[in-house]
């Protein structure tokens, strides 16, 4: 029985009695507790390069993004360690989310603003090495469940490449990781020799909703609101589904795969009919594609559960998610950011079977991930 | 739902029919402006302090789980007209730290969606503690059974109907 | 002809067309509706030759005009005879022609303004004055409120201008601030906003510029998405309760897992825009209408049921033809039976109760 504020880790929900379901948590968000826990793993002369230059990004504001979040540090206001930023503490991160929700699986997903969108591609290149040498040192290597993604500088071809030619061998790493809002649409012919990387590797791409590439975020300008611009990560997904289909990537690359983190996934039935409705007249625009828009998105493409859609009425969840395919949903919670989903919540929002309940929080990530 | 709890409301020793009280903290515990989470049996409950008067709220959003105990607190932001910014009530709700649903901490009702969700609000009281052993046996619970109270016999307590 | 609700349509009863295009033939049937300097500027410039067609729009494309809407001659659209045509073969009662002309694309905002009110005056005497059926779109430089204003004080006295025309696409978010005097105007003229598919191409309609018209025809309902948050996240309703805005050629489908998303995210975010005090979706119900061509769905009209269904309404959608535009064959411009229960409110109900000038329909004061 407490007696004052308890400052630990939610510790009282470590049994979780009503929780039958192993759990792999698709995206966790780690952070660097200091900036020089990633730095140092840098060559010197960009060590230097990083003290006097700073970074480098497609925007006005050098340190932040140009929408305040509305939570600092994105985080879920009971996620902050003794010391350092939510998602910088192991320990914490154990305690608080990998034992007491059951994670048997978590993926990595490192943010800051991405090596991938820094407009020096030198810097960039060494930056994402970095990264990926701090995923390992600081997390897969603590902690057994952990696994991390292939940074990489997608606007340099070559030298994304190279990183995923360097990590490949390396089991700690389980897919590459790109940020949707890139300078050119991803289905564009330049980011090619990535994906067939991918494939030769056999590592899917995960796309988390992310990326400065200088333009708007939306048709018709930047939103003024923060409210605006997290919604726009949905037009960021449903627009890179539309290049990566209509550029014929899955043609090209049929053994491709590739995860949407973070976007949402109710919207994709919509997208699927409008794609396969109006392809039909821009048929001889895109004499490279073979099938029905929808299949390639069928076939090549997965999706994370968090934020959890809440259709207002609730059974339309199910049934958007069975007819996009149960096989293609994975569970995430977005551990620490502020809009987290409970896997309770999920569990209690689906409304489906054991069986395919099973499939969305553990199944499908071990038959991507082959864990 | 939720009575206003007055500083020294020690009248009502009886409970209603199918509630027990119980003692959870000493009024000295909970700070003005600060919160506290206690358990009563199998209930998390968030007690508040506002200025003097306490507040009991189920600790359990409604939305998905989150301990609102570890929230913010802050005032309702409310506006005439787009463009204008105010903010009401300072100190007065509290907004649960996943989220940021935001929860009348006098009522328990959510600001986001009043119609249909509202966090658990229990009736929460000050007793002094010469009453409190008056009660009759049972439904007394709470840290300070038998060895707290020659202690503290004269002080306040923070008493939660459940 | 008045719009009475005794003149059946061919899907059973009276039908309203809420989205039908007018093109303008060539840049020279615009001349003699300029003063002297811009007859000037357009004849020394060689501006009257230049094609204004804009990106995406190619009257080559099959989805620009079906075959058998196609004149024989000019750009889709600016046959009158075909429309009759077509009109006579719906039987519809009124159709309200939504006439987009390249110059608003320009950079110079007088030079635009005077396009559109030169567009709008051919609007009216080569369309309006021939065809009783016919209503019309004010064409209006939406990146210039001042412009904008100006050609809306202008039009409202012709009852026959039932909306204010903009593209999904613009230099700035509908709904910010800056826009306000347009909507200040037309709610004042009981006007309402019409937001059609297409793009001014002040940002890409995707993330960034892709390869193919196809990504940018579809990437329009994701622009719709976008306006969608910014019209209820800047309050417009609340500073214009009576505003009715209509998206014309979105797709529909997006909608409602749009709103599911703006409802939850919301909840949380609340403080940032205070003005907003219910739900964004219902906010959206009560103040925004969707023309159903094209209806992004496999089956139409599974889809019309499943979708008033999911988003508990019947009043948000109008009937719209679409036409020179090809999105369905033959007569199928409306799948569901003239019983359905849906079927008033979509051809003829909803229509009428969005569009307040409609029922205006003697013309007063006519405008030279």
């Amino acid at each position: 029985m407490s007696m004052t504020l308890d400052t630990r880790p939610d510790a009282s929900r470590t049994t979780r009695s009503n929780q039958k379901l192993s759990v792999i948590d698709c995206d966790i968000h780690p952070l660097a507790q200091t900036p020089g826990e990633i730095t140092q793993f840098l060559p010197v002369q960009w060590r230097e390069y990083v003290e006097t230059w700073g970074g480098f990004y497609r925007q006005a504001l050098a340190n932040t993004l140009s929408h305040p979040r509305i939570a600092p540090d994105v985080a879920r206001h009971d996620a902050y360690p003794p010391k350092g930023p939510p998602g910088s503490d192991l320990a914490f991160m154990s305690e608080q989310h990998l034992d007491a929700n059951n994670v048997e699986y978590g993926m990595l997903m490192p943010l800051n603003r991405g090596p991938g969108n820094q407009r020096n591609l030198e810097f960039g290149a060494a930056l994402s090495s970095a990264v990926n040498d701090w995923q390992v040192a600081y997390w897969t290597s603590r902690d057994e469940r952990l696994r991390a993604s292939i940074v990489i500088p997608q606007e340099d071809a070559g030298a994304a490449v190279a990183e995923i030619e360097k990590r490949a061998g390396d089991a700690s790493f389980v897919q590459i990781m790109v940020p949707p809002r890139s300078l050119e649409p991803l289905g564009r012919k330049r980011y090619w020799p990535i994906y067939q990387a991918a494939v030769e590797c056999n590592l899917p791409i995960a796309l988390h909703v992310s990326g400065i590439n200088g333009f708007a975020s939306t048709a018709s300008g930047f939103p003024s609101y923060y409210i605006e611009e997290h919604h726009s990560n949905v037009q960021g997904m449903q627009s890179l589904i539309t290049s990566l289909v209509f550029e014929g990537v899955f043609e090209r690359f049929p053994e491709l795969r590739i995860v949407l983190v973070e976007g949402g996934i109710v919207w994709a039935q919509a997208l699927r009919w409008r794609l396969d409705k109006h392809w039909q007249k821009f048929r001889s625009e895109l004499p490279h594609i073979k099938r029905p828009p929808s299949e390639y998105v069928s076939r090549h493409i997965w999706f994370t559960t968090q934020p959890l859609d809440e259709p207002e009425r609730p059974q339309d969840l199910a049934a958007i998610f069975q007819d996009i395919g149960i096989d293609r949903i994975m569970f995430s919670t977005d551990y620490p950011h502020w809009d987290f989903d409970d896997p309770r919540f999920v569990l209690g929002k689906l409304g489906l079977a054991p069986d395919l309940a099973q499939q969305i929080f553990s199944g499908n990530a071990k038959a991507l991930y082959n864990l | 739902m939720a009575e206003r709890s007055r500083k020294n409301d020690s009248d009502n020793h009886k409970p209603p029919a199918g509630k027990s009280r119980h003692v959870v903290a000493r009024i000295d515990d909970v700070a003005p402006g600060e919160r506290m989470r206690v358990t009563i049996g199998r209930r998390t409950i968030a007690l508040f302090n506002l200025d003097g008067e306490f507040f009991a709220l189920g600790d359990i959003c409604p939305h998905e789980f989150g301990s609102l105990c570890k929230g913010k607190l802050s005032g309702l932001a409310r506006s005439n007209a787009p463009g204008e910014y105010a903010i009401e009530r300072p100190g007065e709700f509290i907004k649960c730290p996943w989220h940021g649903w935001e929860f009348d901490i006098r009522t328990g009702q959510s600001y986001c969606d009043p119609e249909t969700m509202r966090a658990r609000s229990f009736p929460a009281s000050v007793a002094k503690g010469a009453d409190i052993v008056e009660y009759e046996s049972g439904p007394v619970k709470g840290p300070y059974v038998a060895d707290t109270y020659p202690v503290h016999i004269a002080d306040d307590y923070v008493v939660i109907e459940v | 002809m008045p719009l009475t609700a005794e003149t059946p349509s061919l899907f059973g009863p009276p039908a309203i067309d809420c989205d039908i295009h007018i093109s303008v033939p060539s840049t020279d049937v615009l001349l003699p509706y300029l003063d002297a300097y811009w007859y000037d500027a357009f004849v020394s410039r060689g501006i009257d030759r230049t094609s204004f067609e804009m990106t995406g729009d190619s009257p080559g494309a099959p989805h620009s005009a079906r075959p058998d809407w196609r004149p024989s001659a000019g750009r889709p659209g600016s046959d009158l005879p075909l429309l009759k045509g077509a009109l006579d073969a719906f039987g519809t009662s009124a159709a309200i022609a939504n006439c987009i002309f390249g110059g608003v694309a320009l950079h110079s905002a007088d030079m635009a303004g005077v396009m559109c009110r030169a567009v709008n005056q051919w609007v009216k005497e080569e369309w309006l004055d021939k065809e009783p059926r016919l209503r019309a779109s004010i064409l209006v430089p939406q990146n210039s409120p001042e412009h904008a204003v100006a050609e809306i004080e202008h039009w409202a006295p012709d009852t026959r201008f039932v909306q204010v025309l903009m593209l999904a696409g613009g230099k700035e978010l509908l709904g910010q601030r800056y826009h306000w005097p347009m909507y200040e105007a037309a709610a004042r003229y009981g006007l309402t906003i019409g937001v059609h598919a297409g793009s001014l191409y002040h940002h890409p309609l995707a993330t960034s510029f892709g390869s193919y018209q196809a990504e940018d025809y579809v990437a329009q309902s994701f622009a719709f998405e976008s306006q969608t948050l910014s019209l209820v996240s800047e309050g417009v309703f609340q500073k214009f309760p009576d505003l009715k805005v209509v998206f014309l050629e979105s797709g529909v489908t997006w909608l409602p897992a749009c709103l599911w998303r703006f409802n939850k995210t919301w909840r949380g975010v609340r403080p940032e825009i205070p003005w907003v005090e219910r739900f964004p979706a219902d906010i959206v119900r009560e103040h925004v209408r969707l023309t159903v061509q094209p209806f992004d769905a496999p089956d139409m009209a599974d889809g019309l049921r499943h979708w008033c269904d999911q988003m508990g309404t019947d009043e948000m959608l109008l009937f719209a033809t679409d036409f020179p535009h090809w999105h369905f064959d033959g007569a199928d411009a409306f799948p569901l039976s003239g019983d359905s229960s849906l079927a008033r409110p979509i051809l003829f109900d909803n229509p009428l109760a969005t569009y307040a000038r409609l029922h205006a329909v003697e013309q007063e004061d006519a405008i030279p």
